[in-house]
């Protein structure tokens, strides 16, 4: 238990939710006699949820920020038709037609933004009618029929990284991006222990970098492996290309950037973040803006995955979103969340989902025990937060050890709590 | 006047080698505490000392079975279970975060959770009789429909103790009444204090201004790291400040201000003819026609009257953070500057350390080293991204040359005292580099030793030639740091005094009248 509590000591929290994902996944894969675990069935789940996760990013900056958004299925939708029309029938090429519904994002947020940051209104009541606008915009425009999209639209819903060089009988796409992968992970972590070392903070013991390192590389690797060996035409899918650009380049800016910083000091607390300088009407702009961005990009990628648009495009979206940034960490009053985390309570929903599905479980189940899921994750959070702000971690190894109840008080860290040795 | 012979008085209370533990902290150890019936029992210590704690083991906050010792009261051992248990003894805590509704009216405030009703209906002309008669006995004249909101915060106190008076207090514990309060709302509290000891009523008071305790507390109980120290009868022991100090800190502090030799230069900032209106209310001014100018290596002190303008002004003057600007002009270095919003202020040289450290100055989400870098995000990042290793250098330069208590920089603020806080604050506003620093009440809520620190840190700053505004409404704190002071009286400046000119009674004079026109 000490190795494990050396292992995953920085960000517990996250480490809670990836240790909940992995035992998830055994318990999928040992319940469906390893039909989870499948090259196809890892394919298909990342192309069926990859437009969620894109969501979830942009979901958890404007909650980070202290709002909600609940527009993004009806803008999804939106953007979508607009961008099938825009293809049919001015007969644009389909990477016009991308950027012109990255464009119409932008209006759409700017308008969003523009009630949210400029006038006051609360986001909760700005995008509810932004739900109701969309929706009907989308059925408008669409006279409520199905638009088709070309082909060449339809590869950034459902296209996959192409066969280039000798045949390895892997696809070598793949296989390089995960060996990045891998480069990057290690490469990081060297830095960081570099770091740690020349600020004379505490670094970490080797073979706690050298165990997190294997069991993060292994764990890319593998699933390099399954999506490099699927069927013939099949390998690591576009929008799951999109949603990793996506997430580096939004974790980036989040965890290192000015503006990251400027969004949790807002969601923290507004009036410090205005008394410290920081344009927190600006911020709340731009963090609205971004969230139909997102919005448009993935109603762009549901709408080429499913080969047309239709009038119920991106029904129920936002609370999917919602309840993935949720599990995943982020706090209701705002200032706290993680990408990372948002995309890892993501995942969780995915694979919930797909693995009751693969069980032959209902939807009317399958609703039910996700509801439950996001109620405990809260709940679970909320209760360590009473308690002084205890890691995810920390509680379940609470039960390891002695039996000694700690009780940690507001003057007790979570370090303290969790070195004392339970 | 209760009893001549001392002697005789009953003990209402006693709290008999209390112990408390946190997981790796002794919060209590041994506490013991003798309050008489009838007297006004004054419990001192620094910050974290454990006097809120003692106070939460008393009242059943932390119930029976969580600590080790006898609660004996009304000579028989109590059990709370929590604070319903006590109150229904009689012990009613205010804590000094009030617990009323602001939407809610003083009335319906006074009887929450506590409803008279008739017939399971809520029986609100018997709510409005017996509010009016309550609101006479601790002297506030309200409607007891006014809405909290809309009465200030020494009103809102007085609310408090009406609420305790109608669940029959016996022992009424107040944790720091007057921190909020301004001069004449404190001492109003406190002769309703001596007035409510008059009925009998004992009272455990809580409170960081000492001048306070010995105006009015019978007794003294001192704590000191978790232990009592020791008990004194103000009348019989002659005890003054300076005795209750020694207590405090176990030790006797020679002055309570570091020396400090102004070296003062040319005025380099200066503000005039400035007018600001009310946020929401169209007619009114809270900054009427100031002029006021810092010179370089030059500590000014604003004395006021809480609400008398004091933190508008300020405010207003950063970056027009606070009402609507009407007129006036800003000049430093003699050119004039328009600071129309925080970062225009900051840019220019200014920085603000607010009153209110919790809802103003701190995101308490954030650890040390995101503070302190906070207010110059420039200077550590580069195209906008933030270099990590230098938040870290920077943080941790300014933990130990503040002396900031804390295990590291990954502390989060929201686990640090409030000195320790306040320094982050001052951590954070130093790393803007400002050549104007205004602290508005940088003091409140942190204790004697932590106090001396920050005095120190505020001239070290005025040696380094920056100008450094403090506003305070502890005049003794004012006369002990300042180099002049200006005195505002509703919205107005209405005098100037060099620090051999003024005294307590001078600053009051000018702080509690409108300006003559001379």
């Amino acid at each position: 238990m000490n190795a494990l509590k050396k292992l995953f000591g920085g960000n517990t929290r996250q480490f809670g939710m990836i240790f909940a994902l992995v035992a998830l996944i055994i318990f999928f894969q040992i319940a469906t006699d390893g039909r989870t675990l499948t090259p196809g069935n890892v394919i298909n789940l990342f192309n069926g949820n990859s437009y969620i996760l894109i969501l979830a990013i942009g979901m958890v900056l404007v909650i980070i920020a202290g709002h909600i958004d609940l527009s993004v299925g009806s803008v999804a939708a939106f953007v979508g038709v607009c961008v099938a029309l825009f293809i049919r029938d001015w007969g644009i090429p389909w990477y016009l037609g991308i950027l012109m519904g990255l464009g119409l994002g932008v209006l759409i947020g700017a308008w969003q933004g523009f009630w949210t940051a400029y006038v006051g209104i609360p986001a909760f009541i700005v995008t509810l009618s932004g739900m109701l606008i969309f929706r009907g915009a989308n059925q408008y425009v669409g006279k409520s029929n199905t638009i088709p999209v070309p082909s060449d639209f339809q590869k950034i819903g459902s296209g996959y990284l192409p066969e280039v060089g000798p045949d390895t009988g892997y696809n070598n796409l793949t296989v390089l991006l995960g060996l990045l992968g891998v480069a990057f992970v290690v490469f990081s972590e060297i830095r960081s222990r570099r770091n740690a070392k020349a600020l004379g903070a505490e670094v970490p013991e080797a073979w706690v970098s050298i165990t997190k390192m294997v069991l993060i590389c292994g764990a890319i690797l593998y699933a390099t492996y399954l999506f490099a060996t699927g069927r013939p035409g099949t390998s690591f899918p576009i929008p799951g290309l999109i949603l990793a650009a996506l997430v580096i380049i939004y974790g980036f800016i989040s965890s290192k950037t000015v503006i990251g910083r400027h969004i949790y000091a807002v969601g923290g607390n507004r009036h410090a973040a205005e008394l410290s300088g920081v344009q927190s009407k600006k911020v709340n702009f731009l963090v609205m803006m971004n969230m139909s961005v997102l919005a448009g990009l993935a109603g762009m990628i549901f709408v080429g995955r499913s080969t047309a648009s239709g009038p119920f495009d991106g029904v129920g979206w936002e609370l999917d979103a919602i309840a993935a940034v949720f599990i995943g960490g982020a706090a209701v009053t705002g200032g706290v969340g993680t990408v990372i985390g948002s995309i890892v309570g993501g995942l969780v929903m995915a694979v919930l989902n797909n693995g009751l599905q693969l069980l032959g479980v209902g939807a009317d189940l399958t609703q039910i025990i996700k509801g439950l899921v996001l109620l405990i994750a809260v709940a679970f959070d909320v209760y360590n937060k009473t308690q002084g702000k205890k890691s995810i971690v920390g509680m379940l190894m609470k039960n390891f050890g002695r039996s000694s109840e700690i009780k940690a008080d507001e003057t007790t860290s979570t370090k303290e709590v969790i070195s004392r040795g339970i | 006047m209760t009893s001549l012979n001392t002697h005789s008085d009953p003990i209402i209370l006693e709290m008999r080698s209390i112990t408390k533990e946190f997981p790796g902290v002794k919060a209590l150890s041994e506490v013991n505490l003798r309050v008489k019936a009838g007297e006004i029992h004054a419990i001192c210590g620094e910050n974290g000392a454990g006097k809120s704690t003692l106070m939460k083991v008393l009242s059943g906050v932390y119930p029976f079975g969580t600590y080790d010792g006898d609660i004996v009261y009304q000579s028989e051992v109590q059990q709370f279970k929590d604070i319903r248990a006590s109150e229904h003894a009689g012990i009613v805590i205010i804590h000094q975060e009030l617990a009323l509704i602001p939407e809610l009216s003083i009335m319906e405030n006074i009887f929450l959770g506590n409803e008279p009703t008739k017939r399971g209906v809520i029986d609100w002309a018997e709510a409005r009789t017996r509010s009016t008669e309550l609101l006479a006995r601790v002297g506030l004249r309200e409607d007891p429909e006014t809405p909290i909101k809309e009465i200030g915060v020494g009103k809102q106190q007085l609310v408090e103790i009406a609420k305790a008076l109608n669940k029959s207090v016996k022992l009424l514990i107040l944790d720091e009444p007057t921190a909020a309060l301004n001069e004449s709302d404190s001492q109003h509290l406190l002769d309703l204090m001596l007035g409510l000891k008059g009925r009998g009523i004992t009272s455990i008071i809580i409170s960081h201004k000492l001048n306070e305790i010995e105006q009015i507390a019978d007794s003294i109980t001192i704590i000191r790291d978790g232990k009592s120290i020791e008990t004194l009868d103000v009348k019989a022991d002659g005890v003054d400040e300076d005795r209750i100090i020694k207590g405090m800190v176990g030790r006797t502090l020679e002055s309570r201000f570091p020396d400090h030799e102004p070296k003062i230069g040319e005025t380099f900032f200066e503000v005039k003819n400035w007018n600001v209106g009310h946020p929401q209310v169209q007619d009114r001014m809270v900054c009427k026609n100031s002029n006021f100018f810092v010179r370089r290596g030059e500590i000014v002190g604003f004395a006021g009257l809480m609400g008398a303008g004091r933190t508008e002004l300020a405010r207003s003057v950063f970056g027009r953070s606070y009402g609507r600007f009407l007129s006036g002009q800003i000049y430093m270095h003699g050119k004039e500057v328009e600071l129309k919003s925080v970062k225009q202020a900051i840019d220019a040289g200014l920085g603000y350390v607010t009153e209110d450290r919790k809802s103003l100055g701190l995101n308490l989400l954030d650890d040390i080293k995101a503070t302190t870098v906070s207010a110059n995000l420039k200077k550590v990042s580069k195209n906008n991204v933030i270099d990590a290793n230098k938040v870290f250098t920077v943080a941790e330069q300014y933990r130990k040359s503040l002396r900031t208590k804390a295990p590291s920089v990954e502390e989060g603020v929201a686990k640090l005292s409030g000195g320790n806080q306040q320094k982050v604050v001052l951590a954070k506003w130093m790393f803007t580099d400002p050549e104007l620093l205004i602290l508005d009440e940088p003091t409140r809520g942190i204790d004697v030793g932590a106090k001396y620190e920050i005095y120190g840190i505020i001239q070290q700053l005025a040696n380094q030639g920056k100008g450094v505004i403090v506003i305070s409404s502890e005049l003794p704190e004012l006369l002990g740091l300042s180099d002049r002071i200006y005195t505002i009286f509703e919205g107005a400046i209405t005098g100037v005094l060099n620090k051999d000119e003024a005294s307590q009674e001078t600053l009051m004079k000018l702080m509690t009248s409108a300006r003559k026109t001379a």
